[in-house]
């Protein structure tokens, strides 16, 4: 059994990382087309920190992701805290509206944002790839906070009035550092939606802004330039750093309570 | 925690909000999908599904849908089985790394897929020298199936995980003390109990299979055309935008389904909770 669990694993493994096997040996081969294998080159990384349009599109991918994760966050949050007082069944309907751009298609998502801004004459552009992000990163961030704030327990905000807090120094001084995890937890994935979104994007953008996705569909047509291989290979290695270290430092945490 | 009129103040931003970029827009689609091109009410677009190519496109996209949906229900369970199980290993990192491939570009990804598939790609080399018959893979149902399960599979593990490691481990325990076998076990306690999980995970794979352009674009060599390429055709060359609404509006009576399906099923397990 446990050895079949284990080819188990190892099949889903392979079946996830051999795309990803391959974009990264695609971006080491010395040949501009993909499956035809010249010799190894380090050339797509450094002509990546001279390509113009690659820097411009991830200048935009990241300010994008960030504004509007911050954004979402702080917008989610606030509603958050005033759902939690809310009713059962008022806090049901409130976040079942949360979840519309969630559980609706993209596509239809990216098609309404594009038909609002067009019919109030809003420009396609940076602004409305930003308020389209925000759209759809809401959700992300309750969907994080609203759990953890469901569990928290009133007391400590309670005694903090007691002992002569103002509502607003009581919630910044308890409530929200008990929140980091959640808030941050929220932050992240909304900026990872953000980068990773390709179909709203596509819609609500103009002429002349491209995100990294959207660069990428335009060079799809003719031809992927690699520069971006060398760019999404850095970007995953980055990751996968930042994880393991993540997962060891959780694992020393483990180890350090169990301690104590 | 405070008063109301606080509570009304803190609401009033989101409420603005959700009128401004939820609501309006989706009362635009609805009217351009309802409306002739002189303004005057309707359904002849919507109609439009009935006929040929549009119909063709639908039955496809509702069937790739169907399978992409059902192979990752079967290939994500017994992968939360295993990896709730070993979580008492500590093994973080195992569960991390199959959610590391989100992190890399959906597009790359893919595209690196016909890098594998295609006529001279990298299984048709292996094939080759082997000496086996090339396979046509790239531009096949198959190809976009393979597609949909590749993008949307960590939309399916990530609830139904949730659902079994929720799954208090006393309650396995018990049963086991009471000697059921692995089998009983497994039908009569994580089976039900992890429903909701699934149920949630269908709908957040069946929507985006059943609506995407990028996969059939990229996979499907371009003839292969789903509901969601004729959309995104009629707004990108056709400019078509009431024909386009209104095939919308169909996608959003499937998603309005999907998500009364979802509700129904959450509230009747709420209600088990309290019995």
């Amino acid at each position: 059994m446990k050895y079949l669990q284990k080819i188990y694993l190892a099949t889903i493994f392979l079946f996830l990382y051999a795309p990803i096997g391959v974009l990264i040996a695609q971006s080491f081969n010395a040949s501009r087309y993909r499956g035809h294998w010249t010799g190894v080159t380090l050339n797509w990384y450094e002509k990546l920190f001279n390509d113009a349009r690659i820097a411009d599109a991830l200048s935009n991918t990241l300010s994008i992701g960030l504004l509007s994760a911050v954004i979402a966050t702080i917008l989610g949050l606030i509603t958050c805290v005033a759902m939690k007082e809310l009713s059962r069944k008022w806090r049901a309907t409130f976040l079942s509206v949360t979840n519309i751009p969630i559980l609706n298609a993209d596509i239809v998502t990216g098609i309404s944002l594009m038909l609002l801004f067009m019919g109030i004459g809003l420009k396609l552009g940076y602004v409305s790839i930003l308020l389209a992000h925000i759209v759809f990163n809401v959700p992300y961030v309750i969907l994080c906070i609203m759990p953890q704030l469901m569990a928290l327990d009133k007391s400590f905000y309670e005694a903090a009035l007691d002992l002569g807090a103002s509502p607003f120094k009581a919630f910044t001084s308890v409530v929200l550092p008990e929140l980091r995890p959640s808030i941050f937890a929220g932050f992240l994935l909304a900026f990872t939606m953000s980068a990773d979104d390709f179909i709203i994007t596509h819609f609500t953008k103009g002429a002349g802004v491209d995100t990294l996705t959207t660069e990428i569909y335009a060079e799809l047509k003719i031809g992927i330039h690699p520069e971006m291989y060398a760019l999404s290979t850095l970007v995953f290695f980055f990751v996968l750093i930042f994880v393991v270290l993540f997962a060891i430092n959780r694992r020393k945490l483990k180890k350090y309570e169990e301690v104590f | 925690m405070f008063s109301r009129g606080i509570r009304n103040i803190l609401l009033t931003p989101f409420l603005i909000w959700a009128g401004l970029f939820i609501f309006i827009p989706l009362i635009f689609i609805v009217w351009y999908g309802v409306t002739d091109y002189d303004g005057s009410f309707s359904l002849k677009h919507m109609g439009l599904i009935f006929e040929h190519g549009f119909w063709d496109a639908f039955e496809l996209s509702i069937s790739l849908a169907i399978i992409s949906t059902l192979i990752c229900l079967l290939m994500a369970y017994p992968l939360c089985l295993i990896l709730t199980e070993r979580q008492r290993d500590n093994t973080t990192i195992i569960s991390l790394l199959f959610i590391l491939p989100l992190w890399m570009n959906s597009l790359l990804s893919t595209m690196a897929w016909q890098t594998i598939l295609e006529g001279n790609g990298i299984i048709n080399q292996l094939m080759r020298l082997l000496g086996m018959p090339a396979l046509q893979m790239i531009n096949t149902p198959g190809a976009i199936v393979l597609g949909m399960v590749y993008n949307y599979l960590p939309y399916m593990v990530l609830p139904l995980y949730i659902a079994l490691t929720k799954i208090d481990r006393r309650i396995l325990e018990a049963a086991r003390d009471l000697g059921a076998n692995y089998w009983q076990t497994f039908t009569k306690i994580i089976l039900p109990l992890s429903i909701p999980g699934a149920i949630s995970g269908i709908t957040m794979v069946f929507i985006p299979a059943l609506t995407t352009f990028v996969i059939s674009a990229l996979l499907g060599g371009g003839k292969l055309l789903l509901i969601g390429n004729i959309i995104e055709q009629e707004f990108t060359f056709q400019y078509d935008w009431h024909v386009g609404c209104a095939l919308s509006v169909i996608l959003m009576i499937f998603i309005v389904l999907n998500m009364l399906l979802t509700t129904y099923f959450e509230k009747s397990h709420e209600e088990e909770d309290f019995k």
